[in-house]
């Protein structure tokens, strides 16, 4: 196997932040101490909710933002210093495509123009060369030369959405960080773009970081999927294994809470308590003060992610080993009679 | 028994521009009714027709009745007495719905004696238990809280709480848990769905997402382009959709689990209703759409108990399946 094109180690990003005017500043640990790999040609899932740290992973992967600690690889050389021209070279074969493709768009220019802006920015071929490209990235997205002449306001949302992706190819990037590209499109487009992501992948092996809340979307597109919770991964696991069996009490609440047509929600798992607070995070597992099963050992230490058998990875105190059914359970009763 | 509900031939346009053309919908009390369909497909614009609640220059006509009494193009005073008091409605953005200068206990006071006539330590009690019972911890000091101290989950919980301080027989619930994440999305709905039980209220609850809808409502209604395509109880809907359209946003969603399949994309966009395309607005993007598709728009037509379907294909093969004799 090659190695993989995109590595990042123990990488942490931390923001100050200030309650009120005059307020002390705190420090928000948005990211922190996550480690990922993402093998060649294939797609890692983050998923979280609102504050999990999952788009701040994203922009540093991009080089958007540096790590306070820990490093990002790509392609097996460390990430360039921003600005530098080894950077943009970098750059070049890495993209983003964000969630409101509106907001991405130039809305006063056609959108074929912003389609060729990259290879102008990067120097790519000579003009008419140029213009042949973005004809090519209309048709590989599955739009006209009628639709690069218009502006942003006269294309639907999935339309718009097509145009930032067409963007994204224009430098023939290896690597697209997706941060919830389809969440704002409404389900029957929504798998028109999820169809196309997949089969521009497939054509021009491309590797995505693809982050999104949506399950059931990362399912459909990733190979591994890493489950953030307040600035950490809790889970990691090949997507289908991880989201039949999950092990994690909060992957499990998750999947619980994913409603499903077909299916009441009886025996759904609902969790108490508030959504997490990054700047207030809970000491020992920052999970413990929703969490249906936690100990006393769970309020006090953080758990590690940590192999349970198979590819899955878990940082739980009550699940390790590879007999999940029974381990957890005996050691759990000798806490709780301690 | 007669329904607490009836809208008939409900349409609305603005500038001339139909965006709702022609929904007959009923709801009986107590009753669950979910409403799907993708955006600009007329399912909030028909309860805000039907509460008089949208701007002047729309153009609205049909019939809409609360217990057998008209209230389309009912009197401000009726109105009044039936917005917030008979009929209540939650929104998408809650923290937009509360005003953020004043406190909770001011807003949801206001509401009571609005409605319910109450005053002095009455409706105090009364703020106190409604807060109470949308699950609000420690709800005596939280009522002087203002709205940006209470996180997302919880503004969703304070306005159910102000819709139900008029004893609503109907909560319109338009989009409730979108804005909100999964596990806080999950507490709303079965607060909601528990409070519906309790208090023997009927609730719409609109949404675009099938799941949220199957979960909650006993029975579904599926709109397009301004119209409802298909009506039926949520397990035989997703079970079994009869309407094109409602087979393919089932097969558009991406399974949670087995084997990954390819989606089933249902091809091209929504129509723009300022061109409206001839005959079934669907046509354009069925795969099974017919010659007749693209002359008459097909009426809502009962296809067996308590299911409807607005498609002729569908009739047809419905027909067949009955062993029924073609007309």
């Amino acid at each position: 196997m090659s190695a993989p094109l995109v590595e990042v180690a123990a990488i942490s990003r931390s923001y100050r932040m200030r309650s009120g005017m005059f307020g002390r500043s705190t420090a928000v640990h948005a990211v922190d101490g996550v480690s990922l790999t993402i093998p060649r040609g294939e797609t890692l899932g983050l998923v979280g909710e609102s504050g999990s740290g999952k788009s701040t992973t994203g922009r540093i992967v991009l080089g958007l933002e540096p790590p306070d600690r820990g490093e990002v690889r790509f392609d097996g050389k460390p990430m360039a210093a921003p600005a530098t021209a080894a950077w943009r070279a970098q750059r070049a074969r890495m993209q983003m495509i964000f969630q409101d493709p509106l907001g991405a768009l130039d809305r006063r220019l056609p959108v074929a123009a912003q389609i060729r802006e990259p290879l102008d920015i990067h120097g790519v071929g000579m003009a008419a060369e140029r213009e042949e490209r973005v004809r090519e990235l209309l048709r590989a997205v599955e739009l006209t030369p009628a639709h690069g002449a218009r502006y942003p306001g006269a294309l639907s949302g999935g339309q718009r959405q097509r145009i930032v992706l067409a963007r994204a190819l224009a430098t023939k990037p290896d690597f697209l960080v997706c941060d919830e590209p389809v969440s704002a499109l409404d389900v029957s487009i929504q798998a028109q773009v999820v169809n196309l992501l997949a089969d521009l992948q497939a054509q021009l092996s491309l590797t995505l970081l693809f982050i999104s809340h949506d399950l059931r979307v990362v399912r459909q597109i990733s190979n591994v999927v890493a489950v953030m919770y307040l600035g950490r991964i809790v889970e990691l696991g090949s997507a289908d294994d991880l989201f039949a069996r999950p092990e994690h009490p909060y992957t499990q609440a998750l999947v619980s809470a994913s409603p499903a047509p077909g299916r009441r929600s009886a025996g759904r798992i609902v969790l108490s308590g508030d959504p997490p607070n990054p700047a207030a995070r809970p000491q020992g597992c920052a999970f413990h003060p929703r969490c249906p099963r936690a100990v006393a050992r769970c309020a006090t230490e953080t758990p590690i992610l940590s192999a349970v058998g198979g590819d899955r990875q878990v940082a739980c105190h009550l699940v390790t080993g590879s007999k999940p059914a029974t381990k957890p359970e005996t050691k759990a009763a000798t806490r709780d009679a301690a | 028994m007669p329904p607490l509900v009836s809208i008939e031939g409900l349409s609305v346009a603005f500038n001339g521009v139909p965006v709702l053309r022609g929904v007959d919908l009923k709801l009986q009390k107590g009753e669950a009714l979910g409403l799907v369909g993708e955006s600009g497909s007329g399912k909030s614009v028909t309860w805000l027709a039907a509460l008089g609640l949208l701007p002047r220059h729309a153009q609205v006509s049909g019939s809409v009745r609360l217990d057998g009494r008209e209230i389309l193009g009912a009197g401000e005073a009726e109105l009044d007495r039936v917005r917030g008091g008979r009929v209540a409605m939650i929104f998408q953005d809650p923290a937009s719905a509360l005003n953020p200068v004043l406190t909770i206990r001011r807003q949801l006071c206001e509401t009571l004696a609005l409605h319910r006539g109450l005053s002095g330590a009455a409706v105090k009690a009364e703020a106190l238990r409604l807060l109470d019972l949308v699950g609000i911890p420690d709800a005596a000091r939280r009522l002087s809280a203002y709205p940006h101290e209470f996180s997302g989950g919880q503004v969703q919980r304070i306005m159910i709480a102000m819709a139900l301080a008029g004893n609503p027989d109907l909560l319109i619930a338009d989009e409730p848990t979108t804005a909100l994440d999964a596990t806080i999305q999950a507490q709303i709905l079965e607060l909601l769905s528990s409070i519906r039980r309790e208090m023997g209220m009927a609730m719409v609850l609109i949404s675009h997402d099938l799941g949220v809808v199957a979960e909650n409502c006993d029975r579904v209604a599926v709109m397009y382009a301004g119209r409802i395509v298909e009506e039926a109880p949520s397990n035989q809907l997703f079970a079994d959709p009869v309407h094109p359209y409602a087979q393919g946003l089932i097969g558009a969603l991406p399974p949670l689990d087995g084997p990954r399949r390819r989606l089933i994309a249902i091809p091209g966009t929504v129509p723009d209703p300022a061109s409206m395309p001839d005959g079934c607005a669907f046509a354009p993007r069925c795969a099974l759409a017919a010659e007749p598709c693209r002359h008459a728009a097909p009426s809502l037509a009962p296809v067996a108990d308590n299911r409807a379907v607005a498609c002729i294909r569908a009739e047809a093969s419905r027909r067949a399946l009955l062993g029924m004799a073609a007309e």
